[in-house]
Parts: structure tokens; C-alpha cells; sequence
């Protein structure tokens, strides 16, 4: 007997119509009588990975073990998994105890047996003396338990439950919730979960395999992934989050947010992050008594809570707070430094957004950015003498309604001493030394901070223009 | 008088009363009554005892047995296929097998039998297997139309539950597919089985000339037997109420949940 109930080797599913792929890179090994979920946004590959595990779906690469056994390629019914559909997919031509019997009668048990099976499940799921209801009298809870029974009677190694709450209202999802758990803790069988509702992944789950994209972002105990997310996607899509990018600024400092914090995470001086901190983290006070100060723009009222948005410099903090707060408002917030969550940074690019004028030109701080509108714009076509841009319909198109993002990366912005020589200006506010470079943290003229590499020395509080080249700037429309 | 939604219907109210109900009050009192007005059941027990319209009546229901069972072993595979079937370009499929249908009747026929010919020699060898031939060819996209539309729109979730619940292949097609394609499929037989009952045309033009239910109310008529004619209309309306009743019942119990 292998340790593991379930394992997902280097699986890959492309689908041939189309060419894209669902899942990649999908390696996961499940204990016996673990409670896992796959959580992620619609179109992640959830749903696609646990077809793969039931067999209505075929890996294009790689390998599924049951039980250190290739089952790669054996059919659904060859499988000793059975599935709780989204929709419960009920027989519609068939009542409740022909529902449930369904598969037992398949492998041909004795009549008795059968009867006794389809009763001891039914009282289960609390719906004693169901067996002759015909599927279409009863309700929306009542199909999903009796989705449950029917596969539950097979008494199979693992049940896939595909978003099987999805269906229900509020109070009756939660209430199943509780009743699903107690039943995988009373059948001690491997539950494999797909759901995108973050709080139900959090509430259930032994395990949590985060997914985004078709691969897997992280997998965890619930308590791992909410308070010790990998990257800023699960840091997102787990509860309500604050993401800034930030530089770390000496040992166990960080800065972000317009300000600089201690924190508990250990990582190299002059390291690219990301920070996550959760709303309820953040302390509020007197405005001169926070590390940041800050204006509040929103407060709404939750019931158990407010939500209060802070505006501080070119920065939004989310906070949750029992205390409400009122709207205008300086407020000064700081932060315990375990509330701060850090997480080594993929991408640092910065982004900034430009106008369009109505000759379609683009203008960043008063000056013009050579960028071609008409490959942002598939189709379109730019007449210079009328001054008229046209799209692919021929419509002309109206330059208030366009706004360009400019992406560059932090390597690529050079500093001047010439105020006129840039973009922008700024202040530098924290330099790094990286051993063959220095590394800048500086504070625009609008709030922003960005992060400089260069190799030359300058001070602390030098003033500094910013050069931008237009060759290393990427560009985006935004809608 | 004001206008309202419901005016719009008296155009067909009009239409209903002077095509439809005057005429099956016609024909019924011409059904029950002899040459000289007189109420009467004789055209009832003539029908029911001459062995010439009973004769009749059990050939055309045997031919459109024939016809409809022939139509729904041809067209179940292909609606099957053609609704299960990967290829994107599915409608364009069926369109090839609904295709006839826009080609003229009389042409369509004109063609089959010389092919006919061709194949058997002489028409009047097989008068019976040419118009059930005839009669398919004439029908067929009538019973996989509805097929396909069933399992088409079939939840695959019930095959792959099925499936999952350890049904082989062919199992799920016996215990899932094809009790819950029953709509479908009955939809077919009543769009086939009606119109082969009194369908004559089509054997008319296979130099069928054993006289179906059709045929043999022209038959009546043209010798100026209003009465027994009449009687044989309203036998024939009689079984065709019967049988559409039977279909509309099974029809919903699909939905009803209850085994078929």
C-alpha cells in the first residue's frame, strides 16, 4: 500500500481543438483520507484536473497513480472514485432509491444488500424514507445529498466533489459545509474539493492546492496559505488583501507604502518584494503616531465591521476596523511587524498612466511620448493630415476615451542631475548598495516611489530627474 | 369597440371555423347519415365488416409500421453519431442528411423510382418493399431531426455520471442514453407514422397499386360515396387522436421521473 491515496505526476491536459493548455506542470500527492481542495478563478484548471482524476478526461502528459498504480488511462468505470457533480447530473428517469442503487446494481449485489446500502446512506444524509420521491420533487439541498448518497454508496477510495455548494443559497451552503466535513471525518475516505469560494476552501480543507492559470501556485494547510501566501496571485485571491511592492531596506526593513516598517521575514538588503498586508493588521492612530499618514477617503459600514479606505501619497490601504472613522479625515497607520507578510517579487516593472490628446498623441507630465496608437489599436488606421484615428470598423476613434499604461522595468530608468533632463522628478529616499550597484528608492513629484538601479553614488535626499527612454517602455491601452 | 391583443386571432378563428370545423361537422353528419339524409350507424358496421376496408385498413398500418421502424434503425445511429460526434462543423452534417427535404417531392420520387428500376427490373415485382423504400426515403429526416434535437441537448453529465458509477460503454447507452432520448424518439415515430398511414402518393408514383387508407377514401369519393368515405375519414382521425394521445403522455414522463 502506498502512502499516498492519489498522486498527479508532470500532468499536462491540452485540449486538441484549440491548442491551449488547461493544466501544466501539475505535480500533487494526496494522503489517505486527506480533505483537499483545488481552489482558484473560473478557467484556473481546477475543474479540468479533477475530470483527469475520474477519468472523463485524459492527461495529454503525464502520469495519475492510485494507490502507486498507473491509472493514467483506465476508464471512469474501471476507477474506484466516484464524483458528486456540479449540477448533480440525478437520473431524471429514475427515483431516488433507483438513483442510488444505480451503481450497486451494476455489480450485480444481491437484492437485500442493496436495500440495506441505499437505506444506511440515505439516513446519512438525512433523507430517511426517500426512496421512492422521484427526483423533480425535491429541492435544490435535497438533489445534492442525494448526489452525495449515490456516490458515497459505492464506498469508494476517493469521492470528487466538483463546486458542489455552488448551486445553493447562503444558509444552506453553510450549513452543508458542516454537515460534508463531519461526514469525511465519519468515513475517514479521501474528499477532493473544487471550489473558487475562498472561504469554503478555508473552512473544509486539510490541504488547499491554489490554482491559477492551469498551475498550481501553492499548496498548504489553510492556515499556511492565508497567513504565509507565496506569491501576490494567492495572496489576492485569499481573502481581502493589501499588495504593494516594496525593497528591502536593511535587515528585517522594508519599505512600501510611502513608508519604511520592520518586519519578521529575513531576506536579502535590496530585494525586490512584495508585501501583502491584511486589512484587520493595521493599527490606526493620532496621524504624527503612524509610520504612514493618511487620508480616508471611504468607510463602509459590514455589520461586524467597518471598511476604511486610507489614501496616503499615490497608496490605498484597505483597512477593518470595529472603530469607524470619518470620511476626510488624517489618520496615522502603522503596522506590528507580523502583519507583514513578504513575498520575493517576480515582476517590479513600474506603471504609470498617460493621456491621449486629440491630435492622438500621448502626453506623460507635459511631454509627448513617441508611442504608435495604431498598433495598440489591432486594425486601425491613423490619417496625419485630418488628424483622425480610425479602428478596424472604420469608426473614428475618440482620444478622451483612450488612456495608455507605460510599463518599464526598474533597470531601465536612468537618473540626472539636469531637472530637465526627464520625465519626472524626484527625491531619492533610501539607497542600497548591491555590491556593483546601487540601488534607489526614489519619491516622485506625485507620491510614487519607484525603484532606480544605477551605478554611480548619490545622496540621500538628492534632488534627481528621471529619464525614461521611450525604446525600453512597454505600452498598454486601458480600457 | 376597442382593439385589444385578443382581435388579432380572429383572423384564424375564421380560418379554424370555415377549414377546419365546418368541414369535420360534415363529415361526420355525412358518416352518420344514408343517401337520403337519414341519421343512420350502417357506414359504421360496413367499415367494421367489410373485409375490403379492414383489409386495407391492417395493410396501411403494417406498411407504416415498416416504414417507421425501417426510419428509426437508420436514423437513431445517425442522430447518435451526428450528436456525440467531436466535429465542429456538426450542423453542416446533419444539413447533408435534411438536405432531400428541399429538394421538390415529385422529383425526389421521380428519381428514386428510376433507380428503383434500374436496381429491380420491374417496378411491380415488389410493390410492398418499394413503398416502404419510397416512404423512408421520404421521411427519414422527420425521425432524425428530433432524435438528434433529444440527445443534443442531452446534460452529458448523466452519461458521465453513469459512467462514473461503473457503466461500461455500453451499458450507459442502454440504462442513461436511450431511456432518456424516449421524447425524442417518440416525437419521430409520431411525425413518421402518421403521414405513412395515409400517404398514397408516394405509392401511387411506385406503381404501388394496392390501396392504402388514403387511396381508398379517394376511391370512395370518386365513385360519389360521400357516406362511406366520410365514415372512413372519421375512423382514420379516430386512430390518429388515439395515437397522438398515447405519444403526448409518454412525452412527459421523462420530466415526471417515473421509469418508463
Amino acid at each position: 500500500m502506498s502512502e499516498y491515496i492519489i498522486e498527479l505526476k508532470d500532468v499536462l491536459r491540452r485540449f486538441e481543438d484549440d491548442g491551449s493548455v488547461a493544466v501544466r506542470d501539475f505535480n500533487l500527492q494526496v494522503r489517505r483520507g486527506e480533505f483537499v481542495t483545488f481552489l482558484g478563478p473560473s478557467g484556473c484548471g481546477k475543474t479540468t484536473t479533477l475530470r483527469m482524476i475520474a477519468g472523463f478526461d485524459l492527461p495529454t502528459e503525464g502520469q495519475i497513480l492510485l494507490d502507486g498504480k498507473d491509472i493514467t488511462s483506465l476508464p471512469p468505470n474501471k476507477r474506484p472514485i466516484n464524483t458528486v457533480f456540479q449540477r448533480y447530473a440525478l437520473f431524471p428517469h429514475m427515483n431516488i432509491y433507483e438513483n442510488i442503487a444505480f451503481g450497486l446494481k451494476l455489480k450485480k449485489l444481491p437484492r437485500e444488500e442493496v436495500e440495506k446500502k441505499v437505506k444506511r446512506v440515505l439516513d446519512l444524509v438525512d433523507l430517511e424514507g426517500f426512496e421512492s420521491r422521484s427526483v423533480s420533487t425535491l429541492s435544490g439541498g435535497q438533489q445534492q445529498r442525494i448526489a452525495i448518497a449515490r456516490a458515497l454508496v459505492n464506498e469508494p477510495e476517493i469521492l470528487l466533489l466538483d463546486e458542489p455548494l455552488g448551486a445553493l443559497d447562503l444558509k444552506m451552503r453553510k450549513e452543508m459545509q458542516i454537515e460534508l466535513k463531519a461526514m469525511h471525518q465519519q468515513l475517514g475516505i479521501t474528499f477532493i474539493y473544487v471550489t473558487h469560494d475562498q472561504e469554503e476552501a478555508l473552512t473544509m480543507s486539510d490541504k488547499i492546492v491554489v490554482m491559477n492559470r492551469g498551475s498550481i501556485q501553492q499548496v498548504g494547510t489553510p492556515e499556511d496559505i492565508y497567513n504565509e501566501p507565496k506569491n501576490a496571485f494567492v495572496a489576492d485571491f485569499i481573502g481581502e488583501s493589501n499588495i504593494f511592492k516594496g525593497i528591502m531596506t536593511g535587515k528585517l526593513k522594508c519599505r512600501f507604502c510611502g513608508g519604511e516598517f520592520e518586519c519578521m521575514d529575513d531576506v536579502d538588503e535590496g530585494s525586490l518584494v512584495d508585501v501583502v498586508v491584511r486589512p484587520e493588521d493595521v493599527i490606526l492612530s493620532e496621524p504624527e503616531k503612524g509610520t504612514v499618514e493618511g487620508l480616508v477617503t471611504a468607510v463602509t459600514f459590514k455589520g461586524m465591521h467597518y471598511e476604511i479606505t486610507v489614501e496616503s501619497g499615490k497608496y490605498e490601504m484597505v483597512i477593518v476596523s470595529t472603530k469607524a472613522q470619518k470620511v476626510g479625515d488624517k489618520v496615522g497607520m502603522s503596522l506590528e511587524p507580523d502583519g507583514i507578510h513578504i513575498m520575493l517579487a517576480e515582476d517590479h516593472t513600474t506603471s504609470f498612466t498617460a493621456s491621449v490628446m486629440k491630435d492622438y498623441s500621448v502626453m506623460y507630465n507635459g511631454q509627448v511620448i513617441a508611442c504608435d496608437l495604431t498598433k495598440l489599436l489591432p486594425g486601425s488606421r491613423l490619417d496625419a493630415d485630418a488628424q483622425e484615428l480610425r479602428d478596424a470598423s472604420g469608426e473614428l476613434v475618440d482620444p478622451e476615451s483612450l488612456k495608455v499604461q507605460i510599463s518599464i522595468a526598474p533597470g531601465d530608468i536612468e537618473m540626472s542631475d539636469d531637472a530637465d533632463a526627464g520625465l519626472t522628478r524626484g527625491r531619492i529616499i533610501n539607497l542600497i548598495y548591491k555590491g556593483d550597484h546601487y540601488c534607489y528608492v526614489i519619491r516622485t513629484e506625485h507620491g510614487h516611489d519607484l525603484i532606480v538601479d544605477d551605478e554611480y553614488l548619490w545622496n540621500m535626499g538628492d534632488q534627481v530627474s528621471l529619464i525614461l527612454p521611450e525604446e525600453k517602455m512597454s505600452f498598454a491601452l486601458l480600457k | 369597440m376597442r382593439f385589444s391583443r385578443k382581435h388579432l386571432a380572429l383572423p384564424y378563428a375564421l380560418f379554424l371555423l370555415l377549414l377546419v370545423v365546418l368541414p369535420l361537422v360534415v363529415i361526420v353528419v355525412y358518416a352518420f347519415s344514408d343517401s337520403s339524409g337519414q341519421p343512420t350507424a350502417e357506414n359504421f358496421i360496413r367499415f367494421f365488416t367489410d373485409p375490403n376496408t379492414l383489409g386495407t385498413l391492417f395493410y396501411s398500418l403494417v406498411l407504416a409500421l415498416i416504414t417507421t421502424l425501417v426510419c428509426l434503425l437508420i436514423a437513431y445511429p445517425v442522430a447518435y453519431s451526428l450528436a456525440f460526434s467531436r466535429i465542429k462543423r456538426r450542423s453542416v452534417l446533419l444539413l447533408l442528411f435534411i438536405l432531400p427535404m428541399w429538394i421538390n417531392f415529385t422529383l425526389r420520387l421521380t428519381a428514386l423510382k428510376e433507380l428503383l428500376t434500374l436496381l429491380e427490373g420491374n417496378l411491380a415485382y415488389h410493390p410492398f418493399l418499394n413503398s416502404v423504400i419510397g416512404m423512408s426515403y421520404d421521411f427519414l429526416p422527420f425521425m432524425i431531426l428530433p432524435i438528434y434535437n433529444q440527445l443534443e441537448r442531452l446534460d452529458r453529465s448523466f452519461m458521465e455520471a453513469a459512467s462514473d458509477l461503473g457503466a461500461s460503454g455500453f451499458q450507459v447507452f442502454l440504462k442513461v442514453t436511450l431511456p432518456l432520448s424516449i421524447p425524442g424518439v417518440v416525437s419521430g415515430i409520431a411525425m413518421v407514422f402518421l403521414p405513412a398511414m395515409t400517404n398514397y402518393v408516394v405509392l401511387d408514383m411506385l406503381y404501388n397499386s394496392t390501396y392504402i387508407m388514403g387511396s381508398l377514401i379517394g376511391s370512395y369519393f370518386a365513385a360519389y360515396d360521400w357516406h362511406g368515405g366520410s365514415m372512413i375519414s372519421l375512423v382514420l382521425l379516430a386512430l390518429i387522436c388515439l395515437f397522438t394521445l398515447l405519444s403526448g403522455n409518454s412525452e412527459e414522463k421523462p420530466e415526471g421521473g417515473r421509469r418508463l
